[in-house]
């Protein structure tokens, strides 16, 4: 399994102030530059259904890429415990469903579905840290099959099978933040938070003690650590990021159904989350944006190859077969292969710049 | 909560450091520790020695609840451990190295003696960054310094060399205040000059923190230690001072393995 990135450069817990603009990298600016004009050269169609749904699959890779990069715990329930979010907000705030939906405001059903998703997060972990590899995927899948058919049979509370419609969102300043723009903006900051977040927490004793487990755990009880408890604040941790994108899940599609949070879904967040790489929180934002990239447009593709267009999880498949067959470490690892080719000396064959 | 802190303090300052009392510990069928009882002062320090398979580690194990013991009784500054997790005896200022390395291999060394500093203080849950003045920090540098690994603090763990991976082990048992350590073979695989570096650690740790320490090298042991525990078959065979255990026959017969042990 790939580890988080580790930290080769010298660089210790203590290195410099943060708020140093000097420290800031090019790439940070680069970054903001581009999420700040995007919304002016971006049709909505893509704005919407590529960019704002990239990042929100993105984050919730994220919150997976946080356990196993930094704590070597694979869960399949990422997904679930964003569903749960977007439910709570459906359900605590306005759908077409009004027998089921409560009215809240939707400041009280985010927050709701947010708090609702971590601490079914965190019992969803509370079972799981007991188990190690091949068995947590086991359980946190059994739960996200559990939550699946639940959701699907009840329909006093979920409204069974067709799940709830027309969800409301926020609508305030005149400005319906349901809209593309608003909603990207809105879904940028969110990103964007949850990817610095998880940078500056993973560097936190918080942090660095979650990678210590996930090094060696045995040594983490004999220097006082509660491995059991650090595993399960992880998984809170990542659940409360998985929690703010699952309502803005629900606010860009405006509906969720079962379909939300089935099995295939959940197995579709282990993908992004691998293929964009688990070695630094930017590989899931990657490799959710080659998902949502291929999903959109592997039916065109193949429609022009004359080629049927259902069968574009074929091309999805072969797409993502092809970045894990070339880089154990998804497109972070292509990247970093790539540069290292660019500094080599062709003569030597030796780094230039090592 | 405060009352038991009291309570504790005040029953330390004149309990043993360790007691054992007919501590067991079966693998399956295999009886790795067979009815051990033991009893270590207050800053004494204690040389465990034995053939390999006799149980050191095993006992070691078993005080620092790694493993639990299958059945006896361990006290730990006059409180009842032996029902306790690992890092619950560990915050009463117990602490170990392993024989074999268990380090962190993928954060530096400074990351890895924080963790340990962090480990037995308060804050482990902490999601902010430390400062850079940062009490925690210092100490974490002043200890890489003590082990001599302060040109090594910022590399990965993984690329280090041998001697230097033993050396970050000591390191991480002296975080915070230890009141007793556990050392396991800590010279075993060293060139003669770390091991005259790690004796010299250790007879320079202060007077009250305790210790035990297995070890095969005789000559090492008996410049550390005061009292000598010899183990076979899992049973305490022996115990005494260094010339007492160094000049019984039977010791000899069993372990110096007949004029080998000669000086
Ligand atoms: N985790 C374990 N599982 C099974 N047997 C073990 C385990 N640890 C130790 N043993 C057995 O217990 C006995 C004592 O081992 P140990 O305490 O490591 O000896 P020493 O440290 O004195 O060399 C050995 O026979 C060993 O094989
Ligand atoms: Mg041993």
């Amino acid at each position: 399994m790939a580890l988080a990135e580790r930290n080769t450069t010298g660089r210790d817990i203590s290195s410099g102030a943060w708020w140093d603009v000097t420290r800031i990298p090019l790439s940070f600016w680069v970054g903001a530059v581009v999420l700040l004009i995007l919304p002016l050269i971006a049709g909505d169609f893509i704005l919407r259904q590529i960019i704002t749904y990239a990042m929100i699959l993105g984050m919730i890779s994220l919150s997976l890429m946080f356990l196993a990069g930094y704590g070597n715990m694979v869960s399949l329930a990422q997904m679930t415990i964003a569903g749960v979010s977007a439910y709570m907000v459906a359900i605590f705030g306005t759908s077409a469903v009004d027998t089921i939906s409560l009215g809240w405001p939707w400041w009280a059903a985010a927050l709701a579905g947010i708090i609702i998703a971590t601490i079914f997060g965190t019992l969803t972990g509370a079972i799981a840290v007991r188990t190690e590899g091949i068995y947590t995927i086991m359980i946190t899948l059994a739960i996200a099959a559990g939550m699946f058919y639940l959701v699907r049979q009840n329909y006093t509370l979920f409204n069974g099978f067709s799940g709830m419609n027309q969800v409301g969102g926020p609508q305030f300043w005149g400005i319906n933040w349901r809209d593309p723009v608003p909603l990207y903006f809105v879904t940028t900051v969110c990103a964007v938070c949850a990817y610095y977040g998880v940078i500056y927490v993973s560097r936190s004793p918080f942090g660095l003690a979650l990678q210590g487990v996930r090094d060696n755990a045995r040594r983490m009880g004999a220097l006082g650590f509660n491995v059991t408890a650090h595993r399960i604040a992880a998984y809170a941790f990542a659940s409360f990021i998985a929690g703010v994108a699952g309502v803005l899940l629900v606010w860009l599609n405006g509906q969720v159904s079962p379909g939300t949070i089935g099995v295939g879904p959940a197995i579709d967040i282990l993908i992004i989350a691998v293929v964009g790489g688990l070695a630094h929180p930017i590989g899931p934002f990657l490799g959710a944006i080659l998902y949502v990239l291929l999903r959109t447009f592997a039916i065109d593709v193949l429609v022009a190859l004359g080629l049927g267009g259902e069968r574009f999880q074929l091309l999805i498949g072969l797409g993502f077969l092809l970045v894990v067959f070339f880089s154990s470490d998804g497109i972070l690892g292509l990247w970093k292969r790539f540069r290292e080719r660019g500094n080599r000396d062709p003569l030597t064959g030796e780094n230039r710049d090592a | 909560m405060a009352e038991s802190v009291a309570a504790r303090i005040a029953a330390t300052g004149t309990a043993n450091a360790l007691e054992l009392r007919g501590v067991s510990r079966m693998f399956g069928a295999l009886a790795a520790l067979t009815d051990i009882s033991m009893t270590v002062a207050p800053g004494e320090r204690r040389a465990v020695l034995g053939s390999n398979g006799a149980g050191k580690t095993t006992l070691f194990n078993c005080i620092t609840g790694d493993f639990p013991p299958s059945s006896g009784s361990i006290r730990l500054f006059g409180e009842d451990v032996t029902a306790f997790p690992p890092q619950e005896r560990i915050r009463r200022g117990l602490r170990r190295t392993y024989q074999i390395s268990l380090l962190f291999t993928g954060l530096s060394v400074l990351d890895n003696v924080y963790l340990a500093c962090r480990g037995v203080s308060r804050g482990r849950f902490s999601m902010l960054r430390p400062p850079r003045n940062d009490a925690l920090l210092a100490s974490a540098e002043d200890l890489v310094e003590a082990v001599h690994l302060t040109p090594q603090r910022g590399t990965l763990v993984a690329n280090l060399a041998y001697g230097q991976q033993r050396q970050l082990e000591i390191a991480l048992a002296l975080a915070g205040a230890p009141r007793f350590v556990l050392f396991d073979e800590p010279a075993a695989g060293l060139s003669p000059t770390e091991r005259r570096e790690l004796i010299e650690i250790l007879t320079g740790l202060p007077e009250h923190m305790g210790y035990m320490i297995i070890e095969h090298d005789m000559d090492v042991a008996l410049r550390v230690a005061e009292k000598v525990t010899m183990m076979h078959n899992g049973r305490i065979f022996k115990e005494g001072l260094p010339q007492e255990i160094e000049e019984d026959e039977e010791v000899q017969e069993l372990y110096l393995g007949g004029g080998h042990g000669g000086h």
